[in-house]
């Protein structure tokens, strides 16, 4: 029951921050904290029994004339996501105190169904409940960015929109011609994932049904060629926005392939796999160059996140332990840090009104606080030894070496390209002939995140041992379901 | 007779008795309430005639599951259609009301008789019924402008249409000798329509019908009526008219035993694809609200012609379940509209500026369209999430590649402008006008289709459970081969659907 709670109390607690809204200017703020905060005991309650590769399960009957369960369960590698969307969500309501003044019920009220939906999707077990709850995280976000984003706000909402819900159709037929499949070859209409998981079937008809699923899952992981979506989402919507697209929600693409694309549909995954890792090499090279090449501050960051992603999406398809791995922790790491960056950037809009590096530069002087922190979250993204990136980054790339040696050694100068754009976003940014600004620096509540932050990811680059031991069940047992296809498959 | 037509005798009952008081007595409320009591009436006798099964009655009407729950369907839309307009129509004050609800009564009638047709004969009494009520509804508010040309505009398309209709049956008729549907598909058995008169009276009917589901390319005229249209009208032509001709054409075909032809189902692909395409493109370009309602419900019936063409016992569980959510969005869209709208002889509240900051105006009100404009979207937690779903399924079970690409691009295409009015009305509120007055009926209407809506959208297990009883227990099936016997012959309850399931289930659905 404790996965039920896992998901009412943040789904109850923006139902709250709505109804609060006309109170007290805080109330939506306090009552969503409160939710999320409250969610973090229930989901250590929820780890107290486990079986196996997990941590507990729920199933409750949905629509069973259709074979439709209420299907949850916890294994390490939800844990880990569901910790960082709860802690990314704090962090995101508190970042967002000074910055959202209007309509303030109404954006918590946005800001906890998305995250709801998010927890759902890393719960779902059942492939309906989760394209249920892979929608319902979308419209909140959409009215996030619609409502309290920057200039070209509508615009970049629905690019966002269109691109994920379109995806997200394809994979509803993806997941109904499974079930149907499944249906055909064992008479069962079902939804459920260890009951799909080994359904045999063609060849051809395992690569097509693979493929709707993979070009969702590489739609929300923003994979060249399906990012044009992210630097707008990113660069338009608000910080909390920001924060949870970059740290949370592109993780569902990549939690998406783990969990489904690969398991379900081991032998097409695999010949699809040097396809998959080519996209990935090409996302790490290509963003990293685009990034160099932005003006902008919040698009050079979110162009970062599609190369720092492509090393996910690299290392999904090297499917070793090592791999495997590198991308939880990259994944972890890539939250904390792009988070940070988008946040330094969001107080740097909310200061000076503008992202814009020709009208920045020279603020180390002015703003001390805030350029040395963005200094070190610029550091950290460009993978410095000792902060959680680089773990990331260096096993996704060792694993990628024992299966293809040459995506191995390609993807490896993305960490120079990276070094090039990180260096020169606090160039431009921070350095230079100093300039005098009559702003604030950054205050006790924002460095109390950072602080919190940069803590996390120090801690994930110097022991990340308690993260692998963590994950290191859920993906063995990921591992083992796609090794061994079903009876009777061709 | 049989007791089973208690539905229909109260439903044809109900508007004599109230002509007759219209003649004794003039009160908008008096009449307003008889003829909700008439149709609540025929509502309750619809779950006391349910367990008599399939009965016929004359060669001209049949009385099963599935007309009982599309009259189902129908008459409940009349009745929130009824309890929108009373304060609509008290609000114009420019009496007399007490026909408009003699009207009403004569559309459901019509489309109750659609329903249950199984000839051509009841086929065209119904839809005549039907559109002599609508006409009269349409043009209603008799000092607006726009009102009264809608009126003109359907009465001439209508007979426009009905002439296509009428033409296709005599032309079919003069090949095969009879109007009975399940008469002409025994006979279609044995002699496949390759006489021209046949396909012209076939291409003349599909013409018509097409006329009246608004399908493109016959769809010019839905703007303009819609828009022209008091709103709540507009519910009914959008609702009622729609599902009750809908319904009619899946019986027909599968009746007729279109399945068994390949260039039917390739014109009904066609007309289907380029629906949803052209219905949520020219959507895009509009901004009154009853017009982009109109472009949105020729897409959606194009998404219901998708279950249509699958036509296996699933498609027909997912067209009940769309057009249950079809209805209950629908109603509820243009519910919020007329609650909105200002008296007089203006127009309906059917600007997209009028919607400009509705949130924070009216909270409750703009949250319940939205939650309408994600259920038409086809977004969680709503019915409309659910049947599309069930509309996809159908559609991936008989592999229907390209309707289904065109569901899925024209239902990208759609959410474009759902959201663009969901975005309006979030956006920062200008001064307006003077707010309509508040009408409770119609705003507890809306409320209850609110609740319908979202409660079936996270808890659709009951609704999907009454649907699969219905389709179960249904006789008429679409026949495989030909000389399959007599359709009302008793048989295992839709056997001819478990037979085509099972074929499907042998053979590899992907054949890339």
């Amino acid at each position: 029951m404790m996965l039920l709670w896992l998901i009412l109390i943040p789904f109850l607690g923006g139902c709250l921050a709505w109804a609060f809204r006309g109170r007290h200017a805080d109330a939506s703020r306090w009552v969503s904290i409160a939710a999320l905060s409250l969610d973090l005991p229930v989901l250590a309650l929820a780890t107290r029994a486990p079986s196996g590769a997990w941590l507990d399960r729920l199933n409750l009957p949905w629509i069973p004339q259709l074979g439709i369960n209420f299907e949850l369960g916890l294994d390490g590698l939800s844990l880990l996501l569901v910790l960082l969307t709860l802690l990314l969500g704090i962090v995101a309501v508190i970042i967002s105190w000074s910055e959202i003044t209007e309509r303030t019920g109404f954006f918590h009220f946005n800001l906890m169904m998305s995250l709801t939906g998010t927890i759902a999707v890393f719960l779902a077990l059942d492939l309906f409940l989760f394209f249920f709850a892979w929608e319902v995280m979308l419209v909140p976000m959409y009215f996030l960015i619609a409502l309290w984003g920057h200039e070209r706000r509508i615009y970049a909402a629905i690019k966002f929109f269109l691109f994920t819900q379109g995806s997200g159709l394809l994979m509803l037929v993806a997941i109904l011609a499974l079930a149907f499949v499944h249906q055909a070859k064992t008479g069962v209409f079902t939804f459920d994932y260890f009951a799909l998981l080994g359904t045999p079937m063609s060849r051809a008809t395992e690569f097509w049904i693979m493929l709707g699923f993979f070009i969702a899952f590489a739609v929300k992981l923003a994979a060249v060629p399906f990012h044009s979506w992210l630097p707008d989402a990113h660069t338009e919507a608000p910080t909390a926005g920001s924060v949870i697209l970059a740290g949370v929600l592109l993780k569902t693409g990549a939690y998406g392939l783990l969990r489904f694309a690969v398991p379900l549909f081991p032998q097409a995954a695999m010949a699809f796999a040097p396809t998959a890792m080519l996209l990935g090499v090409i996302a790490i090279i290509y963003g990293a160059l685009l990034a160099f090449g932005q003006a902008d501050f919040k698009r050079l960051v979110a162009y970062s996140s599609v190369s720092h992603l492509g090393f996910v999406l690299l290392g999904i398809y090297a499917w070793n332990t090592l791999a495997l791995q590198g991308v939880v922790v990259q994944m972890l790491a890539h939250g904390i840090s792009t988070g940070a960056l988008f946040i330094l950037a969001g107080a740097l809009q909310e200061r000076l009104h503008t992202r814009n590096f020709a009208q920045l530069g020279g603020l180390w002087a002015s703003l001390p606080r805030l350029s040395s922190w963005g200094l070190f979250f610029a550091i950290a993204s460009l993978g410095l030894p000792g902060l959680g990136n680089f773990i990331g980054e260096f096993l996704v790339l060792l694993g990628t070496f024992q299966r293809h040696p040459v995506f191995a050694v390609i993807g490896a100068f993305g960490t120079v390209t990276a070094a090039a754009y990180a260096l020169l976003l606090v160039q431009r940014a921070f350095h230079g002939t100093p300039r005098k600004v009559e702003v604030p620096d950054l205050r006790a509540r924002h460095i109390a995140v950072m602080a919190g932050l940069a803590v996390a990811i120090i801690w994930l680059g110097i022991t990340p041992q308690p993260v692998v031991d963590t994950a290191a069940p859920s993906l063995a047992a990921l591992q083992a379901s796609a090794a061994t296809p079903g009876p009777g498959a061709k | 007779m049989n007791s089973s037509t208690l539905p229909f005798l109260i439903l044809t009952i109900t508007p004599v008795i109230v002509m007759l008081l219209i003649a004794a007595k003039r009160d908008h409320r008096l009449t307003a309430s008889v003829t909700a009591a008439g149709l609540i009436a025929a509502l309750a006798s619809i779950f006391l005639v349910l367990p008599a099964g399939t009965i016929t009655v004359t060669p001209l009407f049949l009385i099963d599951g599935y007309t009982l729950f599309f009259l189902f369907l129908i008459l409940t839309s009349t009745l929130a259609v009824l309890l929108l307009s009373y304060h609509y129509l008290e609000r114009m004050q420019d009496g007399p009301y007490e026909e408009y609800y003699l009207l009403l009564l004569l559309t459901a009638l019509g489309g109750a008789a659609l329903l249950a047709s199984l000839h051509f004969a009841a086929f065209f009494l119904g839809l005549e019924t039907l559109s002599i009520g609508l006409i009269g509804l349409i043009a209603y508010p008799r000092r607006r402008e726009r009102a009264l040309e809608a009126g003109l505009k359907y009465l001439i398309l209508t007979g426009v249409s009905s002439s296509f209709l009428l033409f296709g049956m005599a032309l079919i008729y003069l090949d095969y000798g009879t109007m009975s549907f399940a008469a002409l598909g025994r006979l279609w058995d044995s002699s496949p329509a390759s006489d021209i008169y046949a396909y012209a009276g076939f291409a003349l009917l599909l013409t018509g019908i097409g006329f009246k589901l608004s399908l493109v390319p016959f769809h010019m005229w839905a703007p303009d009526i819609y828009e022209g249209a008091p709103a709540p009208v507009t519910a009914l032509v959008a609702v009622v008219s729609k599902i009750a001709i809908f319904a009619l054409l899946f019986r027909f075909f599968v009746l007729l035993g279109g399945y068994r032809s390949p260039s039917l189902l390739w014109v009904l692909s066609l007309v289907a694809i380029i629906s949803m395409l052209a219905g949520n493109l020219l959507a895009l370009l509009q901004d009154n609200l009853k017009r982009i309602f109109a472009y949105a419900s020729i897409s959606h019936v194009g998404y219901v012609l998708v279950a249509l063409l699958a036509g296996s016992a699933t498609a027909l569980a997912a067209a009940f379940t769309y057009l249950a959510a079809y209805a209950v969005t629908m109603i509820g869209v243009f519910g919020v509209i007329t609650l909105l709208s200002q008296p007089g002889p203006g127009h309906d509240a059917d600007q997209l500026e009028t919607y400009r900051g509705l949130m924070w105006e009216r909270p409750w009100l703009a949250g319940a369209f939205t939650v309408m404009l994600l259920s038409l979207a086809g977004l969680p937690p709503t019915m409309g999430f659910i049947a599309e779903i069930y509309v996809i399924a159908a559609g991936v079970g008989r592999h229907l590649v390209l309707p289904l690409a065109a569901l899925i691009i024209g239902s990208a295409i759609g959410l474009y402008y759902y959201l663009r009015i969901i975005v309006v009305m979030l956006s920062p509120a200008p001064r307006r006008v003077a707010p309509a007055p508040r009408a409770r009926l119609g705003g507890a209407t809306v409320a209850v289709l609110l609740v319908l809506l979202v409660w079936f959208g996270v808890f659709p297990a009951p609704m999907i459970a009454g649907v699969q009883q219905t389709v179960a227990s249904l006789s008429f099936a679409p026949r495989t081969a030909p000389g399959s016997g007599d359709i009302f012959a008793p048989q295992r309850p839709a056997k001819a659907f478990a037979d085509r399931e099972s074929k499907a289930r042998t053979s590899n659905m992907f054949n890339f």
